[in-house]
């Protein structure tokens, strides 16, 4: 199965996640977006708002600081 | 559902860092964790951490960790080195660490050759301490110390460390990279995997600038911090290749 | 052969596996003794850029578990004192020898014993101390090098040799021990995780309550250093009615002082400390129950004479003092004379 039949789903996890917005600039899909409600440490979280369009490119772990993304592929 | 970016083995689980949102220092913790996973490196990794804010790598990285006086750092690897030469070593600095206060041990350990891996932290401040101008403070920056902005009549210049000591011959090789973008973390991870087969090759000194955002002290977002070091920072200090000796040291070793 | 040689070959018999150090006068032959030597047995020479780097060097090496050695003389210890306080707050076990010369300053490299409160106080910042060892002849040079490299594993903390540069280059005869051959197992050291859990070694101690955990551990260890490690040698006290109090060269001086005393009929003798961290003051406890005056005597403006004056504090005793600073060597003539000045007055 080449990577374009995939199906990718992102998870943030949301308490380790400190909404520097670093993984919502740098996804090209707008797959994230902060959460308007704030997470145990006070920020408000990036959440996957449209996993679908996630193409896999894992921009957004990488730049990820704070290693709170996680993306799956099935 | 199969998780593609698996948790790096020599990274602690489940533990919030006390990094700024937006900290390059988290990334970088990163790349080095998954380096030594991808390489087997982990069992045998020495690592020294330095007095500036990542003075607590310890309780993140999963692997056996030394902390430093503030400027010590290559000093205390080249002990370890020395004495173990098992030992993986790698000596982790921020700019004020590495080339002000630490700028001696910096010198004289690159000009030694020692077989060790160095990562140096470039966020033109001192961050640990409140954003204070460090020797690579960008002219005209503004920083608790500097307020007006860095004047180098009075502040000198930006010190390009790492480019001096490219020029030494025991200095295998040097590379400067970014962490403000994806593009530019995975060639950080590409420079921190040459400089980790350098002295795995056993050919001496490798040292990686990393250009990091400190969004705190630069008193930006994460993502205009990000901007600036493209900007800004790429302009005093260009990323790219410094030098690169490796072929000819392993002719010399035969 | 000389003092600073026989440190260096006694440290390489005792198991020392790395030295690094930075040249300065009046010790540069024990550097130069290991530079000719450490490497030829497997063993890790380097001159350092500098003390600081030299005992950065030795936190490094001795965080792996090697037996590891620096040494250098007043200027370049103060430079170390950074070093010494982190080895003793990672209780690191590692031998610093100082070779005393004048000061302050660069003073001069006649032999002093000015640096005995940087040495016995901590001498770096924080709540620590240095357990310091204070040999007085070439065979002692040698014994207490030795003795330096245990008492650092068994209490894992550094220990400080000091000398001056008289002993560096005083040539006596001396006898080595046998090569050490099985050192202590060091499972605290960092030799990188293998298959096991991670270690760190961490000098940060955020939280005010472990800091002083930590603050009253080392404080634990000194005392029971104190109890088991204090070391002295009375000499020709068995009689006296007066005691003079040296230690290192000035104890040698002092002897031979006492010897003419003695001759003239005066009832002199000797307490001579070996550790100065821990201070016996225990002993001269013992003797102030006997003796009533005592004269310390050093190669500096008065540094000893303060633990002198605090172990008997409780005892109804006189105290006086003759020190010649700045790297004049006193002769046994004429500190005979300052006994005879003050048995006199007794
Ligand atoms: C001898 C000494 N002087 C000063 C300090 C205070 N200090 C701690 S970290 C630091 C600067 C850190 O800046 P940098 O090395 O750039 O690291 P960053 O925090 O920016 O990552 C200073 C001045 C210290 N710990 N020790
Ligand atoms: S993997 Fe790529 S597309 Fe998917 S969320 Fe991350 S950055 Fe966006
Ligand atoms: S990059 Fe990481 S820490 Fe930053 S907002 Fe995204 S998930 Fe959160
Ligand atoms: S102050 Fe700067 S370098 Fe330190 S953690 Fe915060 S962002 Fe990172
Ligand atoms: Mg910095």
């Amino acid at each position: 199965m080449s990577k374009k039949d995939k199906v990718f789903t992102v998870k943030v996890r949301r308490d380790f996640c400190k909404g520097c917005g670093l993984c919502i600039e740098f996804c090209k899909k707008e797959v994230l977006a902060a959460s308007p409600k704030l997470n145990r440490m006070g920020y408000n979280p990036a959440e996957a708002v449209n996993s679908k369009a996630c193409i896999g490119c894992m921009m957004c772990t990488q730049i990820c600081p704070d290693l709170a993304i996680e993306v799956y592929s099935e | 559902m199969e998780l593609i970016n698996k948790w790096p083995e020599y990274h602690k689980k489940d533990v919030v860092s006390h990094y700024c949102p937006g900290c390059g220092h988290g990334i970088v913790h990163r790349i080095v964790a998954e380096l030594l996973e991808e390489m087997d490196l982990g069992k045998e990794a020495y690592l020294v951490c330095p007095a500036g804010c990542a003075v607590l790598a310890y309780l993140y990285l999963d692997f056996d960790i030394i902390e430093s006086a503030h400027g010590r750092g290559t000093a205390i690897a080249t002990g370890a080195k020395r004495a173990n030469p098992n030992l993986f070593v790698i000596s982790y600095q921020g700019d004020g660490d590495l080339s002000a206060i630490g700028t001696a041990e910096t010198i004289h350990s690159a000009n030694r050759g020692e077989n060790i891996s160095v990562i140096f932290i470039n966020n033109a401040v001192y961050g640990m301490t409140g954003g204070q101008m460090a020797p690579t403070s960008l002219i005209g920056q503004s920083t608790m110390t500097s307020p007006a902005g860095r004047n180098p009549e009075v502040d000198g210049y930006p010190l390009h460390i790492t480019d001096v000591v490219a020029q030494f011959p025991g200095v295998v090789y040097a590379e400067r990279v970014s962490v403000s973008s994806p593009a530019g973390v995975k060639k950080t991870k590409k420079a921190i995997r040459t400089a980790f087969e350098t002295q795995q090759e056993g050919l001496g000194y490798s040292i990686v600038e990393v250009l990091s955002p400190c969004p705190t002290n630069w008193k930006m977002d994460p993502v205009t911090a990000c901007k600036w070091v493209d900007t800004d920072m790429a302009k005093e200090y260009k990323p790219g290749l410094l030098t690169d000796k490796r072929e000819e040291k392993r002719k010399e070793k035969g | 052969m000389s003092g600073n040689h026989c440190i260096a070959e006694a440290a390489i018999r005792a198991g020392c596996k790395c030295y690094f150090g930075y040249p300065i006068t009046p010790q540069n032959e024990l550097g130069e003794y290991m530079a000719a030597n450490m490497r030829k047995n497997g063993g890790v020479f380097l001159q350092s850029e500098s003390e600081t780097a030299a005992i950065n060097m030795v936190i490094g090496a001795a965080s792996t578990g090697a037996r590891v050695m620096t040494s250098s003389s007043s200027p370049g210890v103060s430079l170390k004192q950074e070093g010494l306080s982190f080895l003793a707050g990672f209780e690191f076990p590692a031998v610093i020898v100082n070779m005393m010369r004048g000061g302050p300053g660069l003073g001069n490299i006649a032999p002093a014993q000015g640096d005995y409160f940087q040495s016995t106080r901590g001498g770096g910042h924080g709540d620590y101390r240095t357990p310091v060892l204070a040999p007085a002849s070439v065979q002692e040079l040698a014994d207490l090098t030795v003795k330096a490299f245990e008492l650092a594993d068994k209490y894992r903390t550094p220990i400080l040799l000091l000398g001056d540069g008289m002993m560096g280059q005083m040539k006596e005869p001396v006898v080595f021990p046998e090569p050490i051959t099985d050192l202590p197992a060091k499972p605290w050291a960092l030799k990188g995780r293998g298959d096991g859990p991670s270690r760190y070694q961490a000098s940060l101690i955020l939280d005010g309550l472990a800091m002083e955990r930590h603050n009253w551990k080392l404080v634990r260890k000194y005392k029971e250093m104190a109890e088991q490690e204090t070391l002295f040698e009375l000499y020709k006290m068995d009689d006296a009615d007066f005691a003079v109090v040296a230690y290192g060269t000035t104890a040698r001086i002092a002897k031979g002082a006492i010897n003419r005393a003695r001759k003239e009929g005066l009832k002199v003798g000797l307490v001579r400390p070996i550790t100065l961290f821990p201070f016996p003051d225990k002993v001269l406890q013992k003797v102030a129950q006997q003796v009533k005056n005592f004269l310390v005597f050093e190669m500096s403006t008065g540094q000893m004479v303060e633990d002198v004056r605090l172990a008997l504090e409780n005892e109804r005793v006189v105290i006086d003092f003759h020190g010649r600073p700045g790297g004049i060597i006193p002769t046994p003539i004429e500190f005979s004379r300052v006994i005879h000045r003050y048995y006199r007055r007794m």
